[in-house]
């Protein structure tokens, strides 16, 4: 309690000095005079010079005090003079900014005790508080709230009065709050508003403050942070809901963009396409391939590599999936479980090719830089290459739906895939539409390859990771229908991502097989079955 | 019994298991009697090796009889092996005693390394023989009569019933990985010191070991023929070929097939429980789809539906895997394995078996019926003079 009291009295000059510093005139003398206390090796007279500094508004204010902070401020005893030394290397006058050519072998550095440099901390935030830069001033601000330094209620005060960035007033509001809220002497009106602050600021350190807060206070106050706490506790658990929702949406898109070529391969032609996902991986090596080229050839044209791969990993994994499906496939058709041996066999030829090719290990595939970073959606962290992708599938999606729906092509398949020997006999070429109907689902996994390019490491097990749970979307799906394809992704990718925190990652995938394969006892044929006669063909 | 013992035998299962019986004893007599460096002398590691190979064409057996006869193409049949195999482990782990690393007589090493604090119910009566042996045969039965139960009473066929039973196998994966499980996670069981008292490491032990995998590919063999020479069998081919009409003759296809696929599920136990001892370890590797599929391929090349071409292709395929990943050829094995799915499934349906029956049939039935006709000739040179 005493050191309260005491503590609150030392920060009082200081705290006006700050307000002061925010509303004189730049003043040249206390700079001056404080940077030569630091020649004298005293705690006592640093720590002075420290708030002097602080205060003083000068320029060179916070050069001086980070390089305290950071052990590079050196003084000289003899010749009174202080250095700062840059993280460059290169030595500027303390007092002047004026470089200096070296720092004269007496000098050494100003040494810190524990309480100093709690006080150089609170003048950095001090000084950071009135940074040109909101981003800045925020930053200082979310360290104000964490420390609840008293001491920094008058200048958080005044920034606060100065501010205009919105979403730096906030923080101010915030950090004041923080502040009122373990002030012995605040009211109890004044505490309210805290709590309401913290509360509206609604994130989990928001919660640990509030949880904080010391038992002996006014009733008031007691139910207002109890009522806060499960305000912000409801509304993490929304945010957290959210969080999960958005991660199921972007594994769902990942297994739809995996999927939704197996599921026409497997809806007109009946057949499982074991190398399914060695398509996706050889999509995921066309865009390394392009990647390399663009990066040895045409580097000005990187952040459009991606825009290439596209259509050149449809065309190579199209073009080899026609090739399977004339030389393989096409003797095996009315012998499902063949084709599927052999679409095995296939895979395991390819992956084992490719690692002849490339080598065993990873391969880099960088992310153009309209795909890196992320931004923030209140709570969450939104990363740009899963909303990229999220989008790209849904484009895919469409495209193909409109594809089915309007071309002559999709019309084709649409009657193969519901009554083979009928369309057969109305003079649709059905050999050609398998080769066709192939070679698209194969093209679509390589262009689902471009985008696991840019989240999952390319190297040749790449579709052996997909493949399990492609099948078990196209399954649970049901086939013959793409909006099959679409609920059964999404609703894995959210089931699982909702599990996960409950149940542990592998259990969740666990529990995840274990409800299909009961899932699948109760609808054989999927969620979306076709019906009709020709479906016990 | 000597009844169905004589319709299920005809010549060339005869001939199969006579040489099943003759590499059985003569290979474990040839590696203890005679003296080391000998030239008909079997050394251990290949007993050992061929041990494995006749597990394997046990587990080829099991799932000839449910892909061959029943058309159940299963592709989660390691499981059944992993799981029997594991309850082998689980024996051989408790045998181990206090001669573990760090000596716990209860706790197997894992448990004492992941801080069990008492053995797991499950690992309760494992330390009898005859305990293990049961849940050898109970636990992958139970297992498939449980899924079979579902998955044939609501007719999941074809494809689909083979990639859910891949599912199966897959999240049997998953759960063996984890350490808190129960069965030592990515380690599996290993360091077995001896089964009902024999070192696992002794020459004589391996031999006995290898005799005993060719028995049981002999019991199985014999239940195998058993069921499909029996009208069982009938039932299973006509399913097999035409299940809705099978249906509507007013069988109860269900329940044959249950029947056939839990049967097939204890043979590939029985055959994962031979397979620890001799290999000397079991992880949840067993478990891998892809370990299942590559099962299916022995078949496939031996020829389905044929019983002794499953045994066959067993051995075959993995023999010359053994040959060609230990040789200069390893990073080709896995193009041969792969040309070795697509050719035999385009150009070889029936396998090699099957292939070479197709040739012999005609050739014993033209050579039959020359004979009779070369009868009949003389029956009607002497037909006259039965005239007269």
């Amino acid at each position: 309690m005493l050191t309260k009291v005491l503590r609150n009295v030392r920060a009082l000059p200081f705290a006006l000095l700050i307000i002061l510093a925010t509303v004189l005139p730049v003043l040249a003398g206390p700079f001056e005079d404080a940077i030569g206390k630091f020649t004298t090796d005293d705690f006592s007279d640093t720590e002075e010079a420290i708030n002097a500094i602080a205060t003083s508004g000068n320029p060179l204010a916070f050069t001086v005090i980070s390089a305290l902070q950071d052990g590079r401020l050196m003084f000289d005893a003899d010749a009174k003079k202080v250095y700062v030394t840059q993280p460059d290397g290169k030595s500027i006058d303390a007092e002047t900014g004026a470089p200096v050519a070296s720092v004269p072998d007496s000098a050494s550095a100003v040494r810190l005790n524990n309480r100093l440099r709690r006080s150089v901390e609170a003048a950095m935030s001090g000084l950071t508080l009135s940074s040109p830069d909101a981003g800045k001033r925020i930053e200082a601000a979310q360290s104000i709230f964490k420390t609840h330094d008293e001491a920094m209620l008058l200048a958080i005060e005044g920034a606060l009065a100065k501010e205009t960035n919105k979403d730096a007033k906030q923080a101010f509001t915030a950090a004041r709050g923080a502040i009122l809220l373990f002030k012995d002497d605040a009211t109890e009106a004044q505490k309210l508003d805290a709590i309401a602050a913290i509360r509206d600021r609604g994130d989990q350190e928001a919660l640990a403050m509030l949880s904080d807060v010391p038992a002996d206070q006014p009733p008031a106050v007691t139910h207002a942070v109890a009522s806060a706490i499960a305000a912000i506790q409801s509304r993490l658990a929304i945010w957290s809901a959210v969080q999960n929702a958005w991660y199921g949406l972007s594994l769902g898109s990942v297994l739809l963009l995996a999927a939704i070529g197996l599921a026409i391969t497997f809806g007109v032609m009946g057949v499982i396409n074991m190398a399914h996902g060695e398509m996706v991986m050889i999509g995921a090596y066309v865009t390394f391939v392009v990647q390399q080229v663009i990066r040895n050839s045409f580097p000005g044209l990187f952040d459009y590599a991606l825009v290439i791969a596209v259509p050149s990993a449809f065309i190579v994994a199209g073009a080899i999936g026609i090739l399977i499906e004339r030389t393989i496939i096409r003797f095996l058709y009315g012998r499902p479980l063949e084709t599927l041996l052999a679409t095995w066999g296939l895979s395991l030829v390819l992956q084992q090719a490719v690692r002849s090719l490339f080598g065993p290990t990873n391969q880099e595939v960088a992310n153009p830089s309209w795909m890196s970073g992320a931004f923030q959606l209140g709570q969450i962290t939104i990363t740009y290459n899963r909303l990229w992708i999220l989008c790209f599938t849904l484009a895919v999606f469409v495209i193909l739906l409109a594809m089915l729906r309007y071309t002559a092509l999709g019309l084709e398949m649409r009657a193969v895939t519901q009554n083979r020997r009928m369309a057969a006999s109305m003079g649709i070429a059905t050999s050609r539409v398998d080769a066709l109907t192939f070679g698209l689902g194969s093209g679509i996994a390589g262009i689902a390859g471009v985008a696991l390019s840019q989240i999952d490491n390319v190297s040749p097990n790449l579709g052996q990771s997909y493949i399990i749970d492609s099948f078990m979307v196209v399954v649970f799906g049901g086939v013959g229908n793409l909006w099959g394809t679409l609920v059964g992704a999404f609703t894995l990718g959210i089931a699982n991502k909702f599990l996960e925190p409950v149940a542990g990652a592998v259990l969740g995938k666990i529990a995840i097989l274990v409800l299909i394969i009961l899932f699948i006892q109760k609808r054989p044929r999927g969620l979306f079955a076709l019906k009709g006669r020709a479906v016990e063909a | 019994m000597p009844h169905v013992l004589t319709r299920s035998l005809d010549r060339s299962a005869t001939v199969f298991l006579m040489a099943v019986v003759a590499c059985g004893v003569l290979i474990p007599l040839s590696n203890l009697l005679l003296p080391a460096g000998s030239l008909f002398q079997v050394p251990t590691y290949l007993v050992s090796l061929f041990g494995k190979y006749v597990c394997y064409a046990i587990l080829a057996l099991a799932i000839d009889l449910i892909w061959g006869y029943c058309g159940i193409l299963s592709l989660g049949h390691g499981a059944f092996f992993a799981l029997g195999g594991y309850a082998m482990g689980m024996y051989l782990m408790r045998q181990i005693g206090s001669r573990g690393v760090y000596g716990n007589p209860l706790l197997p090493d894992f448990m004492v390394f992941l801080n069990y604090p008492k053995l797991p119910w499950y690992w309760h009566g494992f330390d009898m023989f005859w305990f293990a042996c049961l849940m050898v045969l109970v636990v992958p039965g139970l297992l498939a009569f449980c899924f079979g139960w579902l998955a044939f009473r609501s007719r999941v066929t074809g494809v689909y019933l083979s990639i859910i039973t891949q599912a199966m196998t897959y999240a049997l994966l998953l759960a063996f990985f984890r350490n808190d499980f129960g069965f030592g996670g990515n380690n599996g069981l290993t360091d077995f010191k001896d089964i009902l008292g024999f070192n696992v490491q002794a020459d004589g032990t391996r031999a006995a070991l290898f005799a005993l995998s060719c028995l049981g590919l002999i019991v199985g063999f014999l239940i195998c023929r058993a069921v499909v020479t029996s009208k069982l069998g009938k039932v299973l081919i006509a399913v097999r070929d035409a299940e809705s009409r099978t249906r509507f003759l007013g069988y109860r296809v269900e329940s044959y097939k249950l029947f056939v696929f839990t049967l097939s599920a204890c043979m590939a136990g029985v055959a994962g429980a031979l397979y620890v001892p001799q290999v000397g370890i079991i992880n949840p590797s067993e478990f891998a789809p892809g370990n299942s599929i590559e099962a299916v391929i022995w078949v496939a090349v031996g020829g389905r539906g044929t019983l002794i071409g499953a045994a066959l292709g067993a051995v075959v395929v993995n023999y010359a895997k053994t040959y060609f990943t230990s040789g200069a050829l390893a990073p080709y094995w896995l193009f041969m394995l792969g040309a070795m799915f697509i050719l035999v499934t385009l150009l070889l349906p029936k396998g090699i078996i099957g292939t070479f029956n197709s040739w012999w049939e005609p050739w014993k039935a033209r050579r039959l019926a020359a004979n009779a006709a070369s009868a009949a000739r003389e029956d009607g040179v002497s037909e006259p003079n039965m005239a007269e």
